[in-house]
Parts: structure tokens; C-alpha cells; sequence
């Protein structure tokens, strides 16, 4: 089975299988939106979030929630699959295994950018700043892409392992610090109205971890699941 | 029945003559540094062992790669040895800098990027232990192990760029220099003569090392296999 319309097919079922059985539960993406409060929340405290530091530590503050909220969510949407069987049932069809690798990809994508929209307007109203700027939403979307084309890889991996639970942080914080440190970066800039010219490396940055990281995935999706 | 190869007996020599010579060379035939004095000698093993790290993790990449496409056990081996070996020396960079940062930057550590992403790298590559530690069955072990060795080798750069975008303190030796740099110096011909002579020293240590590591693989790989046969 090759060619691009059945790859397609194959695609939009799988991440279409994935958005309906989280309509169904919403244990995930629940779980998720709750964690990424909370850590706000901690935040708070831990910061003391006054408007005066605020200024400087909400790009840090926004991305430490979604890394954090994003790895429980990946974790999760692995280990569904692998608990149930539903990996090896997945395996079985006859697909290319990239499409499989790529739909979940963009599922994963989706639940990320839906805790994003849902956690902005409520930093935005309990911290009383404007977090709706268009750069700001774009940062995200790249910065989000490279996160979950290399942690859905690695969950993958890491929920075969024995010690699955606490393997993934591990597994993906190291490999995703360009993507934390270029999102802070230009979160940060575009929130202090910095010149697009001193955010375009960090959004340079973000798209070249994209292209590279997705295409590696890609390619080496099929030796982590083949059995 | 897998007694030890005479090359290797001879690498063996070779790698700790040289190891010997190439300390003599720091110590006496290298001259003192003007401003830095004594301490600045920890730079020509100090770089001798960051090179060895990254070539040590490359060529893990390479054989992570070389095992995805020939599924072949003995490319596995030699990928854990050298992300082994560059583990050490990724470490010794990290400790001996820190030595001689003390006195001249005034400070143990600083986040300067060179020094963020070795100790990143250094992160990333325990990781590597822990993924194969928590796979018992060999094969996917060896699958796993080259998928997260590729990404990993291929992270280390684009740590390196978004952590460099900060401004460094750290001095660039060779090649063109960042005036903004401390501790920078120009090395006469003496010092350059030793400095190159450290790094052959620590490759061939290398391949010696690697070579022991990798025979020490297929021998634990044959016990396991016995101690198997002795159980059925």
C-alpha cells in the first residue's frame, strides 16, 4: 500500500480516531488542562507574580505549563494505545507506518494547541495581560509542532519500556531544550514588543527543530514499533 | 578461544606511551602561559577530551544509523561503547574546565553555551542508559538505543545555537575569536605542537578504549549465552 491518497486516508483516520475517543472520555485532555492550571497556580506562589516580574517570567511561566501539561498528555495517549492492545491493532493494519506515526503526531498536536487556547485567556484574566498577539499564537503552533513530533516518538518508545512512567520526561526534556529555549525566547519578545527582527532567529530556530525533528520521526517511527 | 588480539596488545602500549609523552609535553616542553600560568594547562586535555566526546557520540549516531538499516547485533555494540566512553569524557571537559574557570572566570560554572550544552549532552546520553536499561529484550534494546542515539547526537547542535544566541564568555582557541571572550590567548608554536599532539594521544586512547569496550560487549554477550544454556 503506497501512494499519497490512501497514505491520507490513513492519516486523517487515525488522528480522527484519536480527537473522537477524546470527545468520548475527555480523560486526557481534562487531565491535562487541570495539571496546566495547577502549575500556574504553583507558579503564583512560588514567583510571587507581581506585575513587576511578571513582565520578565511569563514566556518562562507559559512554556514550563505546556512542556509540562504536553508531556502528561503524550504519555497518556501512548499508553492508551498500549494498554488496550490498541497499539498492536493499529500495527496490524495495513498502512504505512509513518501515517500511523504522523496522525498521531497531529492528534497530539491538537490537544496541546487546545490546552494553549484554553490556558491564555485565562492567564490573560487572572494576570490582567494581553497575551492575544499574533506572533505570539504563531510561536506557539511551531513551538508546540517540534514538541510532539519528538515526544510522540519517544513516548512510543518509552511506554515499551519497564520503567515507562518516568522514562519520558527523561527521554525528552534534554532533546527539547532548543525548542523550550527559542519559544521562551521569542514568547518573551513578542510580549515586551521587541523588533521582529530580534525574534526572527528564535522563530528561525523553531522552524529548522520542526523540519528536522518531524523528518527523523518520520523515518525512524517504523523501527521503534516494528515487532 | 577469543584470546586478545596482538593489535590491540600493541594499541594498548602505544596509547600509554603516548599518554606518558604527551604529559611530559604539557608539563615540560610547552611553555608557561604569561597571564593564566600553570592552570592554563589543563586546556590541552581539556579540549583533547571534548573532542574526544563529540567523536565519541558521532560515531554512536553513525552506528545507531548503520544498525537501523543492517539489524546487525555488532553495530549495537559498538554504539553503547562509545556513548560510554563519551560519556566519561564529556565529563572529564566538564570537570577539568571547571578547574581552570575557577581562577580565571572567578567562578566554577558559568551558563555559557559551550558549557550548557556539554552538560545537556552529558543529560541526554544518560538517558540513553536509562531507556536501555528499562528494555530487557535485546533486540529492541538495540532498535531503541540507535533511534534515541540519532536524535540525540542530533539535538546537541541546535542546543548549542539557541543556548549561543546569549552571549559567551567562553574562549574560542581555535579559530576566529570573540573579543568579548575571557581568557583567551594565542598559542606559539610550541604550545600548538603539544596541543596537537594531545589530541592524537586521546584518539588513539579512544580507539583503544572502544575496542576494549566492544570486546568486552561480545564476551559478556557469550556468558549471558552459556549461562542461558546452562539453565536449559
Amino acid at each position: 500500500m503506497s501512494g499519497f491518497a490512501p497514505f491520507m486516508r490513513a492519516l486523517s483516520a487515525v488522528v480522527w480516531k484519536d480527537l473522537r475517543a477524546e470527545w468520548r472520555s475527555r480523560e486526557l485532555l481534562s487531565a491535562m488542562l487541570v495539571f496546566a492550571l495547577l502549575v500556574i497556580l504553583i507558579f503564583n506562589f512560588a514567583l510571587e507574580l507581581e506585575s513587576t516580574v511578571r513582565a520578565n517570567v511569563t514566556a518562562g511561566v507559559l512554556w514550563v505549563t505546556f512542556t509540562f501539561a504536553g508531556q502528561l498528555g503524550l504519555n497518556r495517549s501512548m499508553a492508551v494505545e498500549k494498554d488496550r492492545g490498541c497499539l498492536d491493532g493499529l500495527l496490524l493494519a495495513p498502512v504505512d507506518r509513518a501515517a500511523i506515526y504522523l496522525g498521531k503526531t497531529l492528534a497530539n498536536w491538537v490537544f496541546m494547541l487546545l490546552v494553549a487556547v484554553i490556558v491564555l485567556p485565562i492567564y490573560s484574566v487572572l494576570y490582567n495581560t494581553n497575551l492575544f498577539i499574533p506572533g505570539l499564537l504563531l510561536t506557539i503552533l511551531l513551538g508546540s509542532e517540534g514538541y510532539v513530533a519528538v515526544g510522540t516518538l519517544l513516548s512510543s518508545m518509552a511506554v515499551q519500556a519497564r520503567t515507562r512512567d518516568i522514562l519520558l520526561p527523561i527521554l525528552l526534556f534534554p532533546v527539547a531544550i532548543p525548542v523550550v529555549v527559542a519559544a521562551v525566547k521569542a514568547t518573551g519578545g513578542y510580549l515586551q514588543g521587541l523588533d521582529i527582527t530580534e525574534i526572527q532567529p528564535w522563530l528561525n530556530l523553531l522552524l529548522t527543530y520542526d523540519v528536522v525533528f518531524t523528518a527523523v520521526a518520520f523515518m525512524v517511527f517504523d523501527s521503534v514499533v516494528e515487532e | 578461544m577469543n584470546a586478545k588480539p596482538k593489535l590491540l596488545t600493541v594499541l594498548d602500549v602505544v596509547a600509554g606511551a603516548m599518554f606518558v609523552a604527551a604529559v611530559a609535553l604539557v608539563f615540560f616542553y610547552a611553555p608557561l602561559e604569561r597571564v593564566m600560568g600553570l592552570v592554563q594547562k589543563v586546556f590541552y586535555f581539556h579540549v583533547a577530551s571534548a573532542w574526544i566526546g563529540m567523536l565519541a557520540f558521532a560515531v554512536a549516531a553513525f552506528y545507531g544509523v548503520l544498525y537501523l538499516v543492517k539489524k546487525d547485533e555488532r553495530y549495537d555494540r559498538v554504539e553503547l561503547a562509545a556513548v560510554e566512553i563519551g560519556i566519561v569524557f564529556a565529563l572529564i571537559t566538564i570537570v577539568t574546565g571547571s578547574i581552570w574557570a575557577r581562577p580565571i572566570w572567578n567562578a566554577w560554572w558559568t551558563w555559557d553555551p559551550r558549557l550548557t550544552t556539554a552538560t545537556v549532552m552529558e543529560l541526554v546520553y544518560f538517558a540513553y542508559l536509562m531507556l536501555r536499561s528499562g528494555i530487557e529484550e535485546p533486540e529492541r534494546r538495540a532498535r531503541f538505543g540507535a533511534v534515541y542515539a540519532i536524535i540525540g547526537f542530533l539535538s546537541v547542535p541546535l542546543t548549542f545555537f539557541s543556548i549561543r544566541l546569549f552571549r559567551t564568555i567562553h574562549p574560542v582557541v581555535i579559530g576566529s575569536n570573540d573579543p568579548g571572550a575571557e581568557g583567551a590567548f594565542d598559542m606559539t608554536q610550541k604550545m600548538t605542537q603539544t596541543f596537537m599532539f594531545s589530541l592524537l594521544t586521546f584518539t588513539v586512547g579512544f580507539v583503544t578504549l572502544l575496542w576494549h569496550r566492544v570486546r568486552l560487549g561480545v564476551l559478556s554477550d557469550k556468558v549471558e549465552q552459556l549461562k542461558l544454556k546452562l539453565q536449559s
